[in-house]
């Protein structure tokens, strides 16, 4: 019995991760539409490559989806994936809706939230991951009712957004087999090995402190949380936290908002320190890293107790 | 320890100098698995086959792209604008108070994922205005070391929200990036738990924005106030 419903969370999982597939096709054909663009075609083929690890990735030897892993990373080394024309709305068009529709704009959206988190709550049998796709089809349902829009717009404005998105947005699933392999290669073990020497034993508030200051280093040195979740989480989270008997959930969720506040710290991050500030014209470039770091160290410090209180 | 036990560690140095000079995220990830594999003793056969099977198990982290078609929706029907017309309202109230005010705001709408475009469409062309106007309002004057500090802070506010509340939505590409990471480790956590463990962080950043937000309205009262006096004298 209980196998079945794993067989069934499966199968409706498969199904979401096939429309996901079906996006970046629909990517991929906008833009060889684009006549303007001239890598059009190593646009198309990149987003072609990711439709087939999408939708055929578990029936297919893994090391196929390895290769076309490799030749994406190529493709973007070179340069070769670009935006292509979309049908952008005007902002009187947004202002004529916003003025027709008033505030039942935010319907749809906030539903999007709620509708996760009450059926991964109500029906966890469905499995969690899938409630997050289960929401966003109520969620459009719903969308077409409040805009009466016709459907082809949805698949339209969901294909400008993720083309808007780009290749950043297969970051975080890269980064998680990146952390399988560095798994396999015993980074933990070295990591750990080196940091041992610097945490006392079974001393919890160190290997706290170990943690979430790490991310937040990490993170300040590579500009992204993302990153240095994947690293520091293999290196240090794991083995001085989780493995001896931090709940997992406290410790992720803590860790990546921990590397935030690197993130609000440090020049790397430059679109959302440096470039802001050249936007709002501030007469020094790090006035708004200046105007963080306060809240930056209080709150590295909250993550600290948070994780050491709840963790344990 | 012999130093080539530590020859793994060139995967970990890729990774950071490719951030940090900027080279293609996309290749410096997948240079640095590579690089990994060969220096661990793996064939290229076994690195393909690693990359592409934990690539397969973590498409979980790009589950995203299916909230896109209805926040594209939205946006095409005035999201954004309904947003701005609510901001508006807010008038007079101090520098740091709107701030304030505005975290709550944008704390919402990260944990609800709707994208209100940040600096670019929100802080420059409404938040900065406003709050700008709101110090020349209770000063009757222009400053432009309160203009700066301004500024500052109503970027930093637009980064204090997004950032601490964006884990609170289950599909949020970060929620799903610890979801996956950990479960590739062999620790099952779904995106259900992470997305309430990240409650607490983003309820507590709109406090210590306010304090902080308060003590910005402390400073321009004594930039607004040293001001008047020298006016008098």
């Amino acid at each position: 019995m209980m196998l079945q419903v794993a067989g069934v969370s499966e199968f409706i999982a498969e199904i979401y991760f096939s429309i996901i597939g079906i996006i970046f096709i629909l990517v991929g054909l906008k833009a060889l539409e684009d006549t303007q663009l001239e890598t059009r075609v190593g646009t198309a083929v990149f987003w072609f490559l990711l439709a087939l690890t999408f939708i055929f990735g578990p029936y297919i030897p893994h090391w196929i989806s390895g290769i076309a892993i490799i030749l994406i990373a190529c493709l973007s080394a070179q340069g070769q994936v670009k935006l292509s024309k979309s049908d952008v709305p005007t902002p009187e068009e947004s202002r004529e809706n916003a003025n027709r529709l008033g505030n039942k704009v935010f319907i749809p959206a906030l539903g999007l939230a709620i509708f996760a988190l009450v059926v991964a709550t109500l029906l966890p049998a469905l499995g969690a991951n899938n409630a997050i796709g289960i929401s966003a089809t109520i969620a459009l349902v719903i969308a077409f009712f409040v805009t009466k829009a016709k459907p082809n717009l949805a698949v339209k404005d969901g294909v400008r957004l993720m083309d808007s998105v780009g290749p950043t947005g297969i970051l975080p699933q890269l980064l998680a087999a990146l952390g399988a392999v560095f798994t396999v290669a015993g980074i933990g073990n070295i990591v750990s090995g080196s940091v041992s020497a610097i945490i006392p034993e079974g001393n919890r508030l160190a290997a706290v402190i170990a943690y979430c200051v790490g991310m937040a280093l990490f993170t300040v040195i590579m500009g992204n949380g993302f990153a240095a979740f994947s690293v520091i989480t293999v290196g240090i989270g794991i083995p001085f936290l989780i493995a001896q008997g931090a709940n997992p959930v406290v410790v992720g969720a803590l860790g990546l908002t921990a590397g935030y506040c690197g993130t609000l710290l440090t020049p790397m991050a430059a679109n959302f320190n440096i470039m802001p500030a050249a936007l709002l014209e501030t007469k020094n470039k790090y006035m708004i890293i200046k105007a963080q770091v306060p809240v930056a160290i209080t709150m590295l410090v909250v993550h600290v107790a948070l994780m050491y209180f709840l963790a344990f | 320890m012999g130093l080539f036990d530590y020859l793994p560690l060139l995967g970990v140095l890729i990774v950071v100098l490719g951030f940090v000079f900027k080279v293609d995220t996309i290749a410096t990830v997948v240079l640095a698995g590579v690089v990994t594999g060969l220096v661990s003793n793996m064939t290229l056969m076994d690195i393909l086959n690693i990359l592409g099977k934990s690539f397969i198990s973590q498409r979980v982290a790009t589950l995203f792209v299916l909230t896109l078609p209805v926040i594209g929706l939205c946006e095409r029907y005035g999201l954004k604008e309904k947003a701005v017309d609510l901001i508006k309202r807010l008038k007079n109230a101090t520098s740091g108070f709107l701030l304030t005010l505005y975290q709550v705001i944008r704390s919402i709408a990260g944990a609800a994922s709707l994208r209100l475009g940040g600096h670019p469409q929100f802080v420059r062309p409404l938040i900065n205005p406003m709050v700008q106007a709101a110090f020349v309002a209770k000063y009757g004057k222009e400053d432009k070391k309160a203009e700066e500090y301004i500024k500052g802070y109503s970027a930093a506010s637009e980064n204090f929200g997004n950032f601490f509340s964006q884990n609170c939505f289950m599909g949020a590409s970060g929620t799903l990036l610890i979801v996956s990471t950990l479960s590739e480790q062999g620790f099952a956590v779904t995106a259900l738990d992470i997305a309430k463990m990240s409650i607490p962080v983003c309820i507590i950043a709109v406090l210590v924005g306010a304090v902080h937000n308060y003590f910005l309205d402390y400073q321009l009262k004594k930039i607004g106030n040293k001001d008047n006096q020298e006016e008098k004298e």
